[in-house]
């Protein structure tokens, strides 16, 4: 293979296993990715349990462009462009709250929380004309899974069960770890804004090769058994659930320890009215296997990071600028569970966490890092000589081989060569 | 409520201690600015306003004793690679007064601008900042320190230095 020759197809800077440096760079390349990625693919946008109640509202986001999430008064959850249909002025200025309508502050036109046009100032400025099609912009599709909303701009695809595909299953591993099978969003985000390329915080997520290095601070000095399990020896798995969905399996390592609730580093004797509650919905048994398998390590692409005790939101806003909002995974019925994942979340992400702020110094020397000219390449082959399909078909290998950027990639280039 | 404080001595204490703090954040001694915590301090950077519930929000530093302590052991390790090489660093304090006493704890707060130089570039950050101070043992130590940035419902860059 001649890699020496610029490419200037986008297509031809996905060799295999060599990605061209200019496609984390290339501010047209960005600006393609927004129409046949962000703009037409399932992208997760919020969580139901963030807007629980008729009329709540919150500021939500499809890549660059704000959303809001609002819960209608038919109970329905609706995605709405912060548009007016008038002269284009933004309608909501608030991150959430509990509103009938939204009244835009310029010639005061007032809509529905569902979009629909309500009322316009002095309407016989308008003598009878059809007033009915001008109501808030509204993605096109929305759609949810166990409580996760996703929203396509684009009118027909795939549903969004054929998008998640085998990654649905991961999504109802962590429900079960709620006794009453509902996970919710309610302590707030942090966004944590990196001067980097959204697919280094993509690809990054289930990269298993980084953490021993990349964290090794923490892991001295912390007593944390997140060391071992992304370590030369581990048993745990990467692997490519297809459609750009990626996990690192961490049950193989998990279920040789055999200790239930290790994986957060607890036992259930800490946490009785929990461990009861999960034996009382599932049975001993299957609760037992539930805490000793732990919650998924499980990037949804192209936005959902579902990071065992917290979820990413990855918000790509140009090039070379992309926020990660990030909160702590609250469940249902796990009141004992809750306090403890903030409180790891909080020390972990965001801003001044121990293993976040690393991790975003590590995009952005990356993003600075492929400007140089030579060499021009990404190399991705860590492990392809071990990789193997596993019981339903899903390629998997070791922890820390590249399994999962392969496989992004593989999709994205689907995605960006669609007509 | 807290009685107002008169007392020129005392402020000028504060200030000193509020000086010290900072020339200590700007030049990294990472123990030394340990020993200016009381054995319950709580450290608070909050997010998404000044006045959300610590307890049930998300903050963007929430540490007590011991995780203060395991924040100065990672920077302390030089594998902390968001602050290796350091980030350059001065604070600027302003407006520094006593708003109450209760016992031997002092409620004082200030404005404070930092300016940050790193590989990233430069960045400024600005906040208010609580301190309640307790007197033990002859010097003043911190008991609580809130830092409400001004901008803290927005993204921020990564914030890894002592703010
Ligand atoms: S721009 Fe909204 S009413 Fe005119
Ligand atoms: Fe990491």
């Amino acid at each position: 293979m001649n890699l020496s020759v610029q490419p200037t197809d986008l297509s031809d800077r996905i060799r295999g296993e060599h990605i061209h440096g200019s496609l984390y760079t290339d501010p047209a390349v960005f600006q393609e990715e927004l129409e046949k990625i962000w703009y037409r693919t399932w992208v997760y946008v919020g969580h139901e349990s963030e807007v629980p109640e008729t009329n709540d509202f919150v500021l939500k986001s499809i890549g660059p462009q704000p959303v809001i999430m609002t819960r209608g008064a038919d109970g329905e959850v609706h995605l709405l462009q912060n548009r007016c249909p008038h002269r284009g002025n933004q309608v909501c200025t608030r991150a959430k709250g509990n509103a009938r309508r939204f009244t835009c502050p310029f010639h005061n036109w007032t809509f529905e929380n569902d979009g629909r046009l309500a009322a316009y100032a002095f309407p016989e400025g308008y003598a009878d004309r059809d007033m009915s099609e001008l109501g808030l912009g509204r993605v096109p599709r929305v759609a949810s899974y166990r409580g996760f909303v996703f929203g396509s701009f684009a009118g027909t695809g795939p549903t969004l069960a054929d998008h998640l595909g085998g990654a649905a299953e991961t999504i109802d591993r962590l429900c079960e770890h709620s006794p009453e099978g509902e996970v919710e969003l309610t302590a707030g985000f942090l966004q944590h804004r990196v001067k980097a390329n959204w697919k280094f915080v993509l690809e990054n997520e289930t990269d298993g090769y980084h953490p021993a290095f990349v964290h090794a601070s923490i892991f001295k000095v912390a007593e944390s058994g997140l060391g071992g399990l992304y370590g030369d020896r581990s048993t745990a798995l990467t692997r490519d659930f297809g459609n750009g969905h990626t996990e690192i399996d961490l049950r193989p390592e998990f279920r040789r320890l055999d200790r239930p609730m290790g994986w957060f580093g607890t036992t259930p004797e800490k946490l009785p009215d929990y461990a009861s509650a999960m034996a009382a919905a599932h049975g001993a048994d299957k609760a037992r296997e539930i805490m000793i398998d732990g919650t998924p390590h499980v990037m949804i692409f192209p936005n959902l990071f579902i990071a065992e005790i917290q979820i990413f939101v990855i918000q790509p806003r140009a090039v070379d600028d992309t926020v990660q909002h990030v909160t702590a995974l609250q469940l249902k019925g796990g009141r004992e569970m809750n306090r403890r994942l903030r409180q790891q979340t909080m020390g972990s992400v965001g801003p001044a966490g121990f293993l976040l702020a690393d991790d975003s110094e590590m995009y952005e020397r990356t993003h600075r890092g492929v400007q140089s000219l030579q060499p021009e390449w990404l190399f991705l082959g860590r492990g392809d000589h071990r990789e193997r399909r596993d019981a339903d078909g899903y390629m998997v290998a070791h922890a820390t081989d590249e399994v999962p950027s392969r496989g992004i990639w593989q999709h994205y280039r689907r995605l960006m060569e669609a007509a | 409520m807290l009685a107002p404080a008169t007392d020129e001595a005392l402020l000028r204490r504060v200030e000193r201690f509020i000086y010290r703090e900072a020339r200590l954040q700007d030049e990294h001694r990472y123990e030394d600015w340990e020993h200016l915590w009381a054995d319950d301090a709580i450290y608070w950077v909050p997010a998404n306003g000044a006045d959300i519930d610590p307890e049930q929000q998300m903050s963007i530093i929430y540490d007590n004793r011991s995780r203060i302590g395991v924040r100065v052991r990672q920077l302390l390790t030089g594998k902390r690679y968001t602050q290796e090489p350091k980030s350059s660093i001065r604070h600027f304090v302003t407006n520094i007064e006593i708003v109450g006493r209760s016992g031997a704890d002092i409620a004082a707060a200030c404005n404070v601008m930092v300016y940050e130089s790193n590989l990233r570039g430069e960045t400024i950050w600005a906040a208010r900042t609580d301190y309640t101070l307790r007197e033990a043992d002859g010097a003043l130590k911190m008991a609580r320190k809130k830092v409400a940035l001004v901008n803290n419902d927005k993204p921020l860059y990564t914030l890894s230095f002592l703010i």
